[in-house]
């Protein structure tokens, strides 16, 4: 049985491949990156998921199973670029998965999609409104993606699509949108804020990715780990120093000192949580995460 | 930094019934250590400043889900303070209360990390079933910020009271332990609100005392828990079913309030009954 991988290159995409191999499928994927020493077996496309050679990848290959990760965040990618590449890419995915008779989609989405506000409740469920994008422009093009490829569960009936809405991973690849922001060292955070974050191994993440595939899961999914630790902890454990900065110099102080460069709306995800309920996930499946919050730090810290 | 945790609550906080996990924090951030510090302010304030004495504190259950009901009042909410300071100190096994905080305070600095550290959430239903779910103690003032607002020359009238409680408590098949908390409105006696300053810094009021400043005085307080309330039904009941069940709380608070107002000498103002 074959499956396609987009965005195979990616830290995560590597650990996904590996588990997907030992399971007995056949691999294959798409990536603008390259991966050098993919596994025996893997063949790896480097295209364009929306150009014509990542169409022919789904017309000669004819994957059973397609698994997209290919998404980008605003640490790597310019606004344009990052709504043709989300949305723009989840769309052909998801055409070119109903024209070659794909009979499982799963989209890798995020967490910070329900947004962060003080209002909101503290975990969220799969049926809460993901509002993102209204306290953090830069993801409204992940949200637009996110229900995207949710509205293929009703489009597209034959297909067997899979939202997993994953929070932030952490390991030793220190790969991420969160293992950027904790890397520098100095970890700029908002005075008087220490909201909980909530984050997984990698190898957990993989791991459960896997799991939606091999139980052909239909549906949108939370996946979450451990339980939340406040941003404060986080920082300690995984080896930084955090820099409590008064909001109203917040934006001024990023990229300045030593510090990440960040966007404005990222503050909302420097002062209030984003939790996810992953009881729906666990319930369905068979799914444990192997690696406590505490491992995940350490993980990260000594890679 | 020196930090001074008062050997009793360290005590009890050691048998507290919240699963932290290996540095102190539970699921919802609540924190073990910022509890102990916070308790042995709060336990003081709770013995020598308030001088609170809880009655009947035996009838909480040992386990398992709860809600709380109260009169409120005291301008910045010493009466929750003072229920968990004595579900804490004075119930055994010692335990933990959730209570709902106004959107207002996790909007603002150090007041957002304060509450959420003290396991004190956003007043939105999500979190409110969710601590229920858990089997943990739910505390909730359904007179809101209508009544820690409220003016000394209403003190002990209680406001309308809020419906959600109830559908929840029924939803969730949960229990309601009504109380009465006697002394907040002495303590905090406010003549009258500033509504100007209160909408420029984006509060629910700004309450002004005859010292002007809203400190508290050292009144005498008490606490008169009741008996635990049990209702049928699954919160889908139409709002007349449901605002009958919310006016047998509120009266049952009122009379806790009665209790505790004459055993001190003095009289149950009328309470309005025609909005529960």
């Amino acid at each position: 049985m074959k499956v396609l991988v987009t965005g195979i290159s990616s830290a995560i995409g590597r650990m996904l491949t590996r588990r997907l191999l030992a399971a007995g499928w056949q691999v294959i994927g798409i990536d603008r990156r390259p991966w050098p020493d993919a596994p025996e077996g893997v063949e790896v496309f480097r295209a364009d998921i929306r150009k014509r050679p990542a169409e022919e990848v789904f017309r000669t290959h004819r994957p059973k199973a397609v698994i997209h990760m290919a998404t980008v965040s605003h640490f790597t990618t310019s606004f344009e670029e990052r709504y043709r590449i989300n949305l723009g890419g989840t769309q052909a995915v998801f055409d070119n998965c109903e024209r070659y008779g794909v009979e499982q989609a799963i989209f890798v989405g995020r967490h910070t999609v329900y947004g962060a506000m003080p209002d909101a409740p503290m975990y969220h469920s799969e049926e809460d409104p993901p509002l993102g994008g209204s306290t953090f422009p830069e993801l409204a093009d992940l949200v637009a993606a996110d229900l995207y490829a949710g509205s293929a569960l009703w489009r597209m009936p034959e297909l067997d699509t899979v939202v997993l809405r994953i929070v932030y991973t952490l390991g030793p690849s220190r790969y991420g949108n969160l293992a950027r922001f904790l890397e520098t060292g100095r970890v700029p955070t908002v005075m008087g804020f220490d909201p909980l974050y909530q984050f997984i191994h990698e190898e957990d993440a993989a791991q459960a990715i896997a799991v939606a595939l091999q139980q052909r899961l239909r549906g949108i999914y939370n996946v979450a780990g451990p339980q939340p630790v406040p941003l404060s902890l986080l920082i300690k454990i995984s080896g930084g120093k955090a820099w409590p900065i008064p909001e109203p110099l917040y934006n001024a102080f990023l990229g300045r000192f030593g510090l990440p460069k960040l966007p404005a709306g990222a503050i909302n995800h420097i002062k209030h949580p984003v939790v996810l309920d992953a009881s729906a996930f666990r319930e369905a499946t068979d799914y444990t995460h192997q690696f406590d919050e505490v491992q995940t730090m350490n993980a990260f810290r000594w890679a | 930094m020196v930090q001074i945790v008062d050997g009793r609550v360290a005590e009890q906080l050691a048998r507290l019934d919240v699963p932290f996990n290996r540095y102190g924090y539970d699921a919802y951030g609540t924190s073990r250590a910022y509890i102990s510090r916070w308790a042995t302010i709060a336990y003081w304030f709770y013995e020598n400043y308030f001088r609170v004495t809880t009655h009947r504190v035996h009838l909480i259950p040992d386990a398992g889900r709860g809600m709380l009901i109260g009169n409120h009042s005291g301008a910045i909410a010493i009466d929750g303070a003072m229920v968990l300071t004595s579900l804490i100190m004075e119930h055994d096994p010692p335990r933990m209360a959730h209570g709902m905080v106004e959107k207002f305070a996790y909007k603002q600095p150090f007041l957002s990390n304060m509450f959420n550290r003290l396991g004190q959430l956003t007043g939105v239903p999500g979190n409110a079933e969710r601590i229920l779910n858990d089997e943990r103690l739910l505390l909730v003032f359904p007179e809101g910020a209508r009544g820690t607002g409220k003016l000394y020359k209403d003190r002990y009238r209680m406001e309308r009271f809020g419906t959600g409680f109830m559908r929840l408590a029924l939803s969730t098949g949960t229990p309601i332990i009504p109380f009465a908390f006697i002394g907040g409105e002495e303590a905090i006696p406010q003549v009258m609100h500033i509504n100007w300053l209160a909408k420029v810094l984006g509060t629910p009021y700004i309450p002004v005392t005859p010292y002007l400043a809203p400190l508290p005085l050292p009144v005498k307080c008490d606490i008169y828990y009741g008996e635990p309330m049990h209702f049928e039904g699954d919160g889908t009941e139409a709002d007349e079913v449901i605002l009958s069940y919310v006016d047998l709380v509120k009266r049952r608070v009122a009379e806790l309030m009665r209790e505790g107002l004459e055993a001190r000498g003095d009289a149950l103002p009328p309470q309005t009954w025609e909005s529960p």
